[in-house]
């Protein structure tokens, strides 16, 4: 078995960190930068440092959680239109972070923010996993994922809706559109744990998903667990997606189309897809974030919007091809 | 040596039993099958004895932890699911999950399975793009590369052709003469006939005749189970059987 794929993903990722650190409105040059990163001296050194460097790590973490999330979703579900905001945690998170803005709870301190969006993720999981009961099928966790997300949307636009003044509401909506600017190290820290454990997590699973891949009388005949499967999943992606949410905001597609695109390079094994997704999702999450600051750099662009532009059609390019490979 | 012994083995779907206290045990080098009309409770009773579904009364396989179990039988269920666009070799290499992966033992069980099956050209092509039947047999190879001392196959053959149905039955009965043991449900009673070593008939969840094919199939039980008539006759090529009429229900 060649690993020809996750060495170009691997080398992509690499590249696309370097090119996020050379990248930034203070116009520095590529050999300035890094020596300002080793040196960490000066006014460069403090851009390269606190703004650059925890912003490229969060756009690795964040995709590669996003990317890990989704195939392993859509391995479990085995549907290639699983996406990791079906469990609703993404919609929770959302939830607490628009509750933080309202409350002045994300003013008071720096990780107001991050802290309410990620007990809105936890809270999302105790609700799926009480909802869904111990032993459910796997459509049972897809009807919990809606309604937790329903409820979740409901919520914010009802925080949206009392908001007491127009500020607050832009500033509630900017953050829902997901973005990866002005993050500090504090935020990298708090969101590394989460995303690595769940990612260490998810990508465990390899081997029950793809005994997963001839059904579940099959899969539990083989010896997977499935009742344990199903918890691990669950806690893998809350935490990793949980935590990616709460720094970044919503992100859209990543989860969906990385693995997707990547499906027939690995032979549409589903453990095979776990890393490389992880890798593809971390490197179109970097690639994103420069472009929004090379399209239109004083408008700050959103990420999480630039993702759907991109996505959508990448999206529905996919649907193309598989329509004409049905026939 | 017995591979597989249920006592009294009960499976409630509600408050209906659907198995209702089967007993049998299960030896090395038998090939068996399991017939009754539809409804019977053939899929209800192979996925309570692997613990698949709650059951009261015992099966020796279904106390076994999923470790040991999953190396002591291999299960075909009814239901060929292929989610992905998988290469056929693996899909094959599915069964070996039980096993601790070594790379060489598992490919050579992957070989294996495959040239029994007939389909060592199909190992790179993609098994979603084959045909139902081709699906089907590589679903079988599937359960014979987790090369376990019990096989139990859910209709295995259904929706094959006639050298196909004839060939998968042949497998079986190969491995149970090589001393492991197959429990396959079937609704071809003329293959039943011709290459079970003993047919167990199940009706409305009792097991009503477990004996060789000459003892099970008598007209009482093919007239008062499956409403039917049939010609049964052992001559020089062996067992023939054929159904011939429906029985007008009393």
């Amino acid at each position: 078995m060649s690993y020809r794929l996750e060495l170009l993903l691997g080398a992509g990722v690499i590249l696309a960190l370097a090119g996020s650190l050379l990248i930034g409105p203070a116009g520095l040059l590529p050999a300035e930068s890094f020596a300002a990163l080793l040196s960490g001296e000066g006014p460069a050194g403090l851009v390269m440092r606190e703004i650059r460097l925890p912003r490229a790590i969060l756009g690795a973490l964040v995709g590669a959680a996003l990317g890990l999330s989704g195939a392993a979703l859509q391995g479990y579900l085995r549907n290639p239109l699983a996406e990791p905001g079906l469990i609703g945690v993404t919609g929770a998170a959302s939830l607490g972070a628009v509750i933080a803005l309202q409350t002045g709870l994300a003013a008071a301190f720096t990780l107001g923010l991050p802290l309410a969006a990620l007990a809105g993720a936890l809270a999302a999981v105790l609700l799926i996993l009480a909802l869904a009961g111990p032993r459910g099928a796997a459509l049972t966790l897809i009807l919990a994922g809606i309604a937790i997300s329903a409820l979740a949307g409901a919520f914010t636009a009802l925080v949206l809706n009392l908001s007491p003044n127009p500020y607050a509401t832009y500033e509630m909506v900017f953050w829902m559109m997901g973005s990866l600017a002005n993050r500090s190290f504090t935020h990298v820290w708090l969101a590394a744990p989460f995303v690595v454990v769940g990612g260490a997590v998810l990508l465990s699973l390899g081997r029950s998903l793809d005994a997963l891949a001839l059904g579940e009388d099959a899969a539990e005949s083989m010896g997977v667990r499935l009742s344990r499967l199903r918890l691990a999943l669950v806690l893998g992606v809350a935490s990793s997606v949980g935590a990616a949410t709460a720094v970044a905001g919503g992100i859209g597609f990543v989860g969906l189309v990385v693995p997707h695109l990547l499906r027939r390079a690995v032979g549409s094994r589903p453990s095979r897809l776990l890393g490389a997704s992880a890798l593809g999702g971390a490197l179109l999450v970097l690639l994103a974030d420069i472009a929004v600051r090379l399209i239109l750099p004083e408008k700050d662009l959103k990420l999480g919007v630039l993702m759907a532009i991109i996505g959508a059609p990448l999206f529905l390019h996919l649907v193309y091809r598989t329509r004409r490979e049905l026939g | 040596m017995t591979l597989l012994t249920l006592t009294d083995l009960t499976v409630r779907r509600g408050d209906c039993p659907v198995v209702d206290g089967v007993s049998f045990t299960l030896g090395a080098g038998e090939f068996v099958g399991l017939i009754g009309p539809n409804g019977a409770g053939k899929t209800s009773l192979l996925r309570g004895a692997l613990g698949l579904l709650p059951h009261e009364g015992h099966s020796s396989v279904a106390e076994l932890p999923p470790g040991p179990r999953s190396r002591h039988v291999a299960f075909l269920p009814q239901a060929r699911e292929i989610a992905w666009p998988m290469q056929v070799a693996d899909l094959v290499r599915l069964g070996r999950h039980p096993h601790d992966a070594r790379a060489k033992a598992d490919a050579d069980a992957v070989d294996r399975a495959l040239r029994r099956m007939g389909l060592a050209d199909y190992a790179p092509r993609l098994a979603t793009q084959l045909s139902g039947g081709e699906q089907a047999r590589v679903l079988i190879a599937r359960a014979l590369a987790q090369e376990t001392p019990l096989i139990l196959a859910d209709e295995p053959v259904a929706g094959l052709d006639p050298a196909a149905q004839i060939a998968a039955a042949r497998v079986f009965a190969d491995l149970a003469g090589e001393g492991h043991a197959v429990l396959a449900s079937l609704h071809d009673l003329g293959l039943a006939a011709r290459h079970c070593t003993r047919l167990l008939l199940m009706d409305r969840g009792r097991l009503v005749a477990d004996g060789p094919p000459s003892e099970v199939l008598t007209p009482q039980n093919l007239r008062d189970v499956f409403g039917i008539t049939a010609h049964f006759q052992t001559g020089p090529e062996g067992p023939i059987f054929q159904p011939l009429d429906r029985v007008r229900p009393q």
